[in-house]
């Protein structure tokens, strides 16, 4: 199982110092995860969920401890690498979608393309491969402030997989949604899961929502622990 | 640098700029303060290029003016009449039927009270010799006619005309003891003469009890190279004691004192206005780095380096200081580019009217400054934005 571990962590720990008082957010966590998994981040508020998803997307560094993605080491990377390893491996899906306003669907979903070497015209069909995966091809030429919420999360998730990414990181990507966006929101990343193979970490505090993933881990305390595959 | 990483600078920075209207107050003060600053630095220096403008036409490298040696200007010098007729007899000046064109001069200043204050002011009143027009070859009576010699009659320049009350043709003027007639106005292609009033110069040497006696001698040259030979010829003649300068150097000495003093003082006043529109702007790019940090740090978890941002926010300050010094170049050439002031020539004590004078020069140098306050604006909230932590920036809503 650990051999294909896509992304493997070793001792990973976090602490925060907030004034004098330093906060122990992760305790030396060890955590494996295959290729091709669903996997379900739950737990309480401030428990270390979108910590720990920080640290897997690069966007943040342990402590102390080893991470290691697809066998690269990202936590001793410099900050230029690893604006450059995130360009290429991950794709992030937000709560609050992050969409810029002033850019139309298909420029928002064309800029992770920007950081590679395609040409203009190649990043625009990619784009609209991608808004067509996630069933927005006809909104391609609006802004996000002209969407639904549902839709700017799915213009979110196109932007995430442009780059076909090794992983696909989402924080609470249906806080956010009623129930009937949500539900749609997580069909396309379970069909992403199980048609094109995308490994996808999931933050939630939704059990229907992880109900959905094919594991879930709960972190308590900066703890780890598995619950059933689903 | 790649196609590429000009993709990504050109992507982020016209999306910041088409994000500005959101920032429109705060852009928009920004954009004044720097306007205004170049519309002060321009309007000022404008005074000194209009005044180093007059005097610079005034001189001519053909016409020599001789003073007493000692001398630094007319004030200071005199001439006897014998003197000025050996001066006459140098070989090197040039001749027509009339004679040697000189113009031995006698420099007065007197008070007449300026058009927008009503208090008096130095203006000067040069008598000059028949010869005089033709030492002055842009000369030409506008309105009325020259003075007549023997009479109490005065030409007036232009400028001093506009700037001073009472100098219209017709017109009375009340100098010392004796009562003078306006009988024209001249122009001289705005040099330094058009600042005076003239007289036949015995008339005046008569009424301002000066004798015979002289304070300056014009002398057309031959020709601009036979100005060193000309300054032999009177410093070897040991009944000569005089100093002999070419006019256009004569004027470049006198500018040199105003011209900087207003230099200095407009680079002064610009340089502490320049720092009020610096924090303007250094605010207004704070709160536009402020407003997009979510934006900035999704954009950095993306994989954007810090270049793109970093040339984002300065590109935005930039612009900022691009139409403020635009607009401010405007201004200052529409409100002050020939507009007629008189100031004080420190040189001669006496008032000299000028043009403000906006060089395109002095505008590229307005537009310059505005760039540099934008950068400087820009600068500091840039690297702010580059070094804001993604995941603190992620939290930001």
């Amino acid at each position: 199982m650990a051999d294909e571990s896509l992304v493997r962590l070793r001792g990973v720990a976090k602490d925060y110092k907030r004034g004098a008082e330093t906060v122990h957010v992760l305790h030396a966590l060890d955590l494996d995860i295959p290729r091709g998994d669903f996997l379900a981040l739950m737990g309480p508020s401030g428990s270390g969920k979108s910590t720990l998803l920080n640290l897997i997307g690069g966007i943040d560094r342990p402590t102390s401890g080893s991470i290691e993605i697809a066998g690269t080491r990202t936590d001793s990377m410099t900050d230029g690498d690893l604006g450059k390893w995130r360009a290429h491996h991950v794709g992030f899906v937000f709560q609050m979608y992050n969409l810029l306003p002033v850019l139309t669907a298909e420029r928002n979903v064309e800029l992770p393309l920007l950081l590679t070497k395609l040409p203009a015209a190649e990043r625009r069909k990619r784009a609209n491969a991608a808004l067509g995966l996630v069933g927005l091809s006809e909104r391609a030429h609006h802004k996000p402030r002209e969407l639904s919420g549902g839709q700017e999360q799915r213009v979110g998730i196109a932007r995430a997989i442009v780059s076909d990414p090794t992983l696909l990181l989402c924080d609470e990507p249906t806080g956010d949604l009623d129930r009937k966006s949500g539900d749609e929101i997580l069909d396309l990343l379970q069909a992403l899961n199980q048609q094109q193979g995308k490994t996808i970490i999931m933050v939630t505090h939704d059990p229907h929502a992880a109900a959905r993933a094919k594991h879930v881990l709960h972190l308590n305390k900066g703890q780890l622990s598995r619950e059933a595959a689903a | 640098m790649s196609n590429n990483s000009w993709d990504q600078i050109t992507a982020i920075t016209s999306m910041n700029v088409r994000n500005m209207s959101q920032r429109a107050a705060s852009s928009i003060v920004a954009l004044i303060g720097i306007a205004g600053v170049v519309t002060v630095l321009i309007g000022v220096l404008s005074i000194a290029e209009g005044f180093k403008a007059v005097l610079e036409i005034s001189g001519s490298d053909q016409v020599a003016i001789v003073l007493r040696n000692g001398a630094t200007d007319e004030m200071g010098s005199g001439l006897q009449q014998e003197q000025t007729r050996l001066i006459a007899d140098a070989k090197q000046a040039a001749r027509d039927e009339q004679g040697p064109i000189v113009s031995p001069e006698l420099y007065v200043v007197v008070d007449v009270p300026l058009k927008s204050t009503g208090t008096a002011a130095n203006v000067p009143l040069r008598g000059v010799g028949p010869q005089a027009v033709k030492l002055r070859s842009n000369f030409k009576i506008v309105e009325g006619v020259n003075f007549t010699p023997g009479k109490f009659e005065v030409v007036v320049g232009k400028g001093a005309s506009m700037q001073f009350s009472g100098l219209t043709v017709g017109s009375q003027l009340r100098l010392g003891t004796t009562n003078w007639t306006v009988t024209g106005i001249f122009e001289d292609r705005g040099s330094v003469a058009e600042s005076e009033i003239w007289t036949d110069a015995t008339v005046l040497q008569g009424a301002y009890n000066r004798g015979t006696s002289y304070q300056s001698m014009r002398v057309k040259l031959t020709s601009p190279s036979a100005m060193q030979a000309f300054k032999d010829e009177l410093s070897t003649n040991p009944r000569l004691n005089v100093r002999v300068f070419s006019e256009k150097q004569y004027y470049a000495e006198q500018s040199k004192i105003l011209v900087t003093l207003v230099s200095t003082i407009g680079s002064a006043i610009a340089i502490l206005m320049g720092l009020g529109a610096i924090f303007a702007a250094l605010n207004t790019m704070y709160s536009a780095v402020s407003s997009r940090t979510r934006e900035i740090a999704t954009l950095r978890a993306l994989g954007f380096g810090p270049a793109p941002v970093i040339t984002s926010v300065l590109a935005e300050a930039l612009l900022i200081g691009l139409v403020g010094g635009v607009v401010g170049m405007v201004v200052s050439y529409v409100a002050f580019n020939g507009v007629r002031a008189s100031t004080m020539n420190f040189a001669t004590f006496s008032q000299l009217t000028f043009a403000f004078t906006v060089t395109p020069q002095l505008l590229v140098q307005g537009l310059v400054y505005a760039l540099i306050l934008g950068f400087i604006g820009g600068l500091l909230p840039s690297l702010r934005a580059a070094k804001l932590p993604i995941t603190t920036g992620l939290r930001e809503l």
